[in-house]
């Protein structure tokens, strides 16, 4: 290694391409294949735009989208309150109860969904429940509200802990306090367990399928129950292309806006 | 500046965390204007007294009165009282002037006005921008911070936002401004600086400052009265003077400035001995009472030899700037001596001190006694927490210990389980050891002092149980060490009616 540093740093670089491309390469393909109007998965048909137009006739899986995005927006609006408002509350509670929790909020990060689905469809037939849309939203925030907590704990535990006792020796009410000082503190974590949250509610599966009512559906229940009778529409190949560049342009917005704040920083530093 | 009008008064209050007290019978007036000082070491309750003060932390009991007014109870953001942090906690999102007009912004001022019937009723009322201008921007000029207004907190040096937390704390004028060691974070020059300013700062304002700190040098530059403190309680209250020249006990004689403190015992009205010789004193104890004593350095003077008191040996100098160093040795005591005149070391030199300057005090420690002692059935004596063996043989003339371990005097049996007795143990008799293993219990060192040929140390353990002792060895502060305790130094008394034990 050490006679060759030119080949060994070439081999380095190398590898990493080579995982990125494993990594990318499926997307490609999907994105590629987007653009040809054939049913067949893998055939090219020629370039055509004829999926998109057919993505949006498509009436169900329409509706479906609809739905995923209301569904993943509703839970992760209560999720993000909730987290938070547990955050902030056993932060400034005692230690003990604040390790209990913490301890507590860890399980349902490494729990197996299917046990957390299977539970709560438990729990709402024992309380003789039907599943409505409330009944998904519950299984939704369930899912998200410990990531919440645990995107906004850190940033609590940064903040300077005498700040918020600061605002109360001013004069401050504990909700002036809470909305004024704390809250502008912690937003970043705020944010970053929303978008969390959103993510994980998209991509949801298994407790969807558990806990939603019988016409419900959302992509990825509609994609499932669409399979099990006939090969997949070509159209969902759009469908997931425009996800894929919704999730990049959101991703690239990030680091655009992360790295002006970061210089903007810096500057006024040198001032 | 000081007037007699008293602002603030705490009356018998006390703050208990878990099962022990942070603060004990706390008692303490504090006259409108006053600059005072909570001085102690870490943990000695001073910085929780302030917090009671601003109201971060409730009283377990007692009264905290703001002009004769219970506050106690209240939240902080309704007592008219303004706290400077230690760590500053200043608001990181918002400029220097929004962090300063923070308190202004919340502020409702009363107003008298007239109704339509022409009643007078009182309404309250926001500070105008124009008013809040003009307050905060006096406000920057009283911590020449001028012009600083729009600048980002987090880009100020430390003692620049030290400057804008006391702004932040004295543009709302409260009736006192708290301060929790607000110079700890300052490197040594800066805070020697913030001491002179903060000091002028306090003339001009004519607010009253309670001020919290262990650095004693920071308290007798800036005070006007001293409170120190020790374990949660008050040692002494009084003005730097007073509390420098006059310890009320050892342990503040020992923290504030630098001192010799030895065991001396009174031989004649204000006669005292110490350092093997007998000297002249303005203070007055009982014959034969065992004393402490305390000199300070800079009050012994060197004089040629048998023209002192005492004759002693230089063993060491060291040049300190304005003066010299000497440490001296009187037997096995050693006597720390600064003066302004240079003297050669390993000579012999005689020692006077002036007797108004040998400050006595009463022994705040004679010996361990725990009034809470009992004998279990072996025979063991249980007390602080730990079981020890004994003779219980001394409990009557005579007695002995029959084969069964029953307690045989005057021909009478008896059994001594849960007999209560009253144990005192020496200082000079318990023995310490790192060995966590080697003794009955375990403890931490919590004090340390230097008593010229021996150190006093107090050790508590964790029920809370003290055992203090005399050592000639030198431990840390803070240390873990074991209890071992010769069962034949242990002396017992009995408390019950031993006849209650026959059977």
């Amino acid at each position: 290694m050490v006679k060759h540093p030119k080949l060994a740093k070439i081999l380095a670089q190398s590898y990493v391409w080579l995982i990125l491309l494993l990594m990318y390469l499926p997307i490609i393909v999907l994105v590629i294949f987007s653009f040809t109007a054939t049913d067949e998965v893998g055939v090219w048909g020629g370039f055509s735009l004829e999926l998109y137009g057919r993505l949006f006739q498509n009436k169900d899986l329409m509706t479906a989208v609809g739905n995923t995005v209301l569904i993943a927006v509703v839970s992760a609006i209560i999720s993000t309150i909730l987290g938070t408002l547990g955050a902030v509350g056993v932060f400034y509670s005692g230690k003990k109860y604040n390790k209990t929790v913490e301890t507590m909020t860890q399980l349902p990060v490494v729990n197996a969904e299917i046990v957390m689905a299977l539970s709560l469809a438990v729990l709402f037939k024992t309380l003789n429940t039907s599943y409505t849309f409330f009944t998904l939203v519950v299984g939704h925030v369930v899912l998200t509200v410990a990531f919440v907590y645990l995107n906004v704990k850190p940033k609590l535990v940064q903040m300077d802990s005498s700040t918020y006792e600061a605002a109360l020796d001013l004069g401050a009410t504990p909700w002036y306090a809470l909305f004024k000082i704390i809250l502008p503190e912690i937003i970043p974590g705020i944010l970053s367990g929303f978008l969390i949250s959103i993510t994980l509610s998209l991509d949801d599966f298994v407790i969807t399928q558990y806990l939603k009512e019988p016409s419900f559906e959302t992509i990825s229940t509609y994609i499932q129950k669409i399979v099990t009778k006939h090969p997949i529409p070509a159209e969902v190949r759009a469908l997931t292309t425009f996800i894929f560049l919704i999730v990049l342009a959101t991703v690239i917005g990030i680091t655009i806006y992360n790295n002006k704040k970061a210089s903007s920083q810096a500057k006024s530093r040198r001032k | 500046m000081a007037n007699n009008e008293i602002i603030l008064e705490l009356k018998d209050v006390n703050k208990k965390f878990d099962d022990s007290y942070a603060v004990e019978n706390f008692n303490l007036n504090v006259k409108k204007g006053e600059f005072v000082t909570f001085l102690g070491p870490s943990g000695c309750g001073k910085t929780t007294t302030l917090r009671m003060i601003a109201g971060f932390e409730i009283p377990t009991s007692g009264q905290i009165l703001l002009n004769g007014q219970d506050i106690g109870q209240l939240p902080p953001y309704k007592r008219p009282l303004n706290t400077v942090f230690q760590r500053y906690a200043l608001f990181p999102h918002l400029d220097v002037y929004d962090n300063i007009a923070f308190g202004l912004k919340l502020r409702k001022l009363p107003y008298k006005t007239k109704d339509k019937k022409g009643n007078v009723v009182t309404k309250y009322r926001k500070y105008t921008r124009e008013e809040i201008d003009e307050k905060v921007v006096a406000a920057l000029k009283i911590v020449d911070l001028e012009a600083f207004e729009s600048r980002n907190v987090t880009t100020l040096s430390g003692g620049q936002q030290q400057r804008v937390a006391i702004a932040r704390a004295i543009v709302n004028e409260p009736e006192i401004l708290l301060l929790d060691e607000p110079l700890g974070a300052l490197d040594l020059k800066m805070r020697k600086e913030m001491q002179l300013e903060l000091k002028a700062m306090h003339k001009k304002l004519g607010i009253t400052f309670i001020y919290v700190t262990h650095d004693q040098e920071e308290a007798l530059t800036m005070s006007d009265t001293i409170v120190v403190m020790k374990d949660g309680q008050i040692q002494q209250i009084g003005s730097p003077m007073n509390i420098y020249n006059e310890p009320a006990n050892a342990f503040v004689a020992d923290f504030i400035g630098e001192s010799n403190i030895y065991v001396g015992t009174m031989t004649g009205s204000k006669k005292v001995r110490f350092l093997t010789s007998t000297w002249d004193c303005v203070d007055d104890f009982p014959i034969n009472e065992k004393v402490d004593v305390v000199v300070r350095p800079e009050d012994i003077k060197i004089v040629p030899v048998n023209k002192g008191n005492v004759n002693a040996k230089i063993i060491s100098k060291i040049f300190k700037g304005i003066h010299y160093q000497f440490t001296a040795m009187v037997g096995n005591n050693e006597v720390l001596i600064q003066s302004t005149e240079d003297s050669p070391v390993d000579i012999e030199v005689g020692l006077s001190i002036a007797p108004d300057l040998i400050q006595i005090m009463e022994r705040e420690f004679t010996s361990n006694v725990y009034e809470d002692g009992y004998i279990n059935k072996n025979n063991k004596v249980v007390f602080a927490g730990a079981t020890w063996d004994c003779d219980v043989t001394q409990l009557v003339e005579g007695s002995s210990l029959d084969e069964d371990g029953y307690f045989i005097a005057k021909g009478k049996k008896y059994d001594l389980n849960d007999l209560d007795v009253i144990v005192d143990v020496d200082m000079h008799d318990i023995e310490i050891s790192d060995d966590l293993e080697a003794g009955n219990i375990v403890g931490e060192i919590i004090q340390m002092v230097w008593k010229g040929d021996h150190y006093q140390l107090i050790i508590r353990t964790e029920d809370e149980e003290d055992f203090v002792v005399d050592t000639e060895w030198t431990w840390n502060e803070f240390d873990k060490v074991s209890v071992k305790i010769n069962p034949s130094k242990i002396k017992l008394k009995l408390k019950d009616d031993l006849s209650k034990y026959e059977i």
